[in-house]
């Protein structure tokens, strides 16, 4: 539940000295702070009509998100240095400067050498070495949040499903279990596991794509081709059980809009993957020369990581245990067995571990919710009313965050999903810090950040 | 791993028959493809892939088609790195007001004869982000396009079945002997 303060209680809970930050967001007059204290979240917004007192003061995670309610809201964090635009790109942008004997800059982007999205990376390096990376995102903004206003759920769920492509269940899923509980709506019990069995093949496919890609990145073409296939065997199970290869419009507020194809289909796949992936994962392990390359690159320590809240591999290959499925957790979670893998060194090779294990958990997970996979409807109808909730689900990269106010006719009246790469992004750039250019594109695959769930 | 290299050698490849050319793309190109073009490309076309505002979506397809069961290089298409060394300008995405002009600069880098290929329903018309504020339209409202292949996102299948009804076009017409400088 939200609780409105004044500007002295949101000073007094800035100053707090152990909390996380799961959310800051906006809407015209009013900023909203989402905070993890011991376990449980504090919820609570400020109304305000110009200004407010800046939390990336205490929580530097709060940076980016500042400077984008700034953009979208108008809203000035009082305290907050940096005024320049993050998702509007009208006026010139100045990167910080870099000074010191012999530096030169490398601007990358937007467009990249490869297939993927567009983002501004700006190295300062000496010889090699990165003495600093900036990135510049917001190129693929499309302004998600306001085009999500006026709509009925089923027609901002369409947009929620295309947050990020790659995390299109999960997305999907957050902004579901959002609307269901501001309508305090339930939700048929198959739907509940037909939406997980989805979320864990969506978590093992884009897992099997990014083992592959590290390993590619590191010249090892092998791995890459093998996992290559794998992903492309979920994804053409995917398709068979859903209609869809990504499962793209399958989870709805409500429930599920498609029941299960046969799943014995899906139970050949994991009988058929599991032991290809062993022999995979043994490769990983003994190659020496793809060793040297993925240990000790690109660390994140657990002080910074823990200070960012990051979630996903890139908190567990850090220390960082915390899981959405765990904490809050949600159903069928708390009904199954799984381990959430947690590895201390904070490199790339532990970013691939984490991976590794989760795709192995996510198996499992996969045959449990085959074995209890209740009867019944997959859907329920949605009342139109008024509500506000949140909801914390646990995407492949790690935790979505996704708000949302209903009114009156039961439409989006405002809606906020946040994507982990918000938190995951700034770290990248202490990650590479010291390491040369040339692994830049290692580290950055092992990171994996959206930029459109990130852009909007 | 040895084991497996060898089994697979063994095997038979992953590789599978590549999909009919789209007929519906191919009549869209047919009418636009200039002759003398298409024979000095011959059977092989450089891509430059372009993420205008996509989702990520589109770009998880594309991806796959490198993969060994779509092994795209064997049709003779290949993703270059540079706009100066491609034929093809493959967008995604709706075009976002932040993106418009990375595209037209990519555009305008590519040597011409050159063809743009719009990718997924929001390259064809901005799909359900039409109407969104950070969005300036489709991608024919910003260059040019010669082909659509449509989908949310297009499968590889798909977009295999539309790029090589592309190249299918060029080969064609030199076949029938359109005269090449
Ligand atoms: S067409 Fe679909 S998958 Fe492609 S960018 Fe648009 S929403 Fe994403």
């Amino acid at each position: 539940m939200r609780r409105s303060i004044d500007t002295d209680a949101w000073r007094f809970l800035l100053a707090e000295p152990e909390w996380d930050l799961v959310g800051l967001w906006a809407e015209p007059g009013r900023v909203h702070l989402l905070r993890r204290v011991g376990g449980e979240l504090d919820h609570v917004s400020l109304d305000c009509a110009a200004s407010y007192p800046s939390v990336s003061a205490v929580r530097p995670s709060a940076v980016r998100l500042e400077r984008a309610i700034h953009d979208l809201w108008g809203l000035v964090p009082e305290g907050l240095e940096d005024r320049r635009g993050w998702l509007r790109h009208e006026k010139e942008y100045d990167f910080l400067p870099v000074e010191g004997e012999g530096i030169h800059q490398v601007p990358v982007g937007p467009i990249h050498a490869g297939v993927i999205e567009p983002g501004h990376f700006r190295f300062h390096v000496q010889g090699e070495t990165v003495v600093r990376l900036e990135q510049r995102l917001g190129y693929v903004h499309k302004g998600i949040e306001r085009h999500m206003e006026g709509k009925t759920p089923a027609e901002a769920a369409r947009l929620a499903a295309r947050i990020s492509g790659d995390s299109t269940v999960a997305h999907s899923l957050a902004f579901a279990r959002a609307v269901e509980a501001a309508l305090g709506q339930e939700v048929p019990p198959r739907a509940v596991f037909l939406r997980a069995l989805m979320a864990e093949l969506e978590r093992v496919a884009n897992h099997f794509g990014d083992v592959g890609a590290i390993c590619n990145d590191a010249a090892f073409a092998f791995i890459h081709a093998q996992c290559q296939m794998l992903r492309e065997e979920t994804l053409r199970t995917a398709d068979a059980l859903f209609g869809h290869r990504l499962m793209m419009d399958r989870v709805v507020p409500g429930g599920v809009t498609q029941d299960l194809g046969d799943p014995e289909k899906l139970r050949r796949f994991i009988a058929a993957a599991r032991p290809r992936f062993a022999e995979i994962v043994a490769v990983y392990d003994d190659k020496p020369s793809l060793g040297d390359r993925t240990n000790t690159t690109g660390i994140t320590r657990k002080a910074l990581v823990d200070r960012f809240a990051a979630g996903g591999y890139v908190g567990r290959a850090a220390g960082r245990a915390h899981d959405a499925r765990k904490s809050p957790g949600y159903p069928p979670y708390d009904g199954l067995s799984f381990e959430v893998p947690v590895f201390e060194a904070g490199d790339v090779n532990a970013r691939v571990w984490v991976r590794i294990r989760e795709i192995e958990e996510s198996l499992k997970l996969l045959e449990q919710i085959l074995d209890r996979l209740p009867a019944g409807p997959i859907a329920a109808a949605l009342p139109e009313r008024a509500g506000e909730a949140l909801a914390l689900v646990e995407g492949f990269r790690g935790e979505i965050l996704c708000w949302v106010r209903l009114d009156e006719a039961g439409r989006i009246a405002r809606c906020h999903p946040r994507d982990p790469s918000w938190f995951q992004w700034p770290l990248l750039e202490a990650a590479i810090e010291g390491n040369i250019i040339a692994d830049f594109p290692l580290c950055n695959k092992s990171f994996n950040c959206s930029y459109a769930g990130h852009d909007l | 791993m040895w084991q497996r290299v060898v089994r697979n050698l063994i095997g038979g490849p992953a590789t599978e028959a590549g999909p009919k050319p789209d007929d519906e793309a191919l009549a869209e190109l047919a009418a636009r493809l200039d002759g003398a073009a298409r024979a000095r490309l011959g059977r092989s076309l450089a891509i430059r892939e372009v993420d205008a505002g996509s989702c990520n979506g589109c770009e998880l397809e594309v991806n796959a088609l490198s993969g060994p069961h779509y092994d795209l290089e064997r049709f003779g298409l290949r993703f270059v790195a540079s706009p100066r060394h491609a034929d093809v300008l493959l967008v995604t995405g709706p075009v976002t007001r932040n993106m418009r002009h990375a595209l037209l600069r990519a555009y305008a880098a590519t040597p011409s004869p050159k063809w743009v290929v719009a990718a997924g329903d929001c390259a064809a018309n901005c799909g359900v982000f039409a109407g969104a504020e950070g969005v300036v339209g489709r991608v024919a409202d910003v260059i040019p396009v010669d082909l659509h292949i449509a989908g949310c996102p297009p499968s590889p299948r798909q977009l295999l079945a539309g790029l090589l009804a592309l190249i299918e076009t060029s080969g064609r017409s030199s076949a029938a002997g359109v005269a090449s400088k």
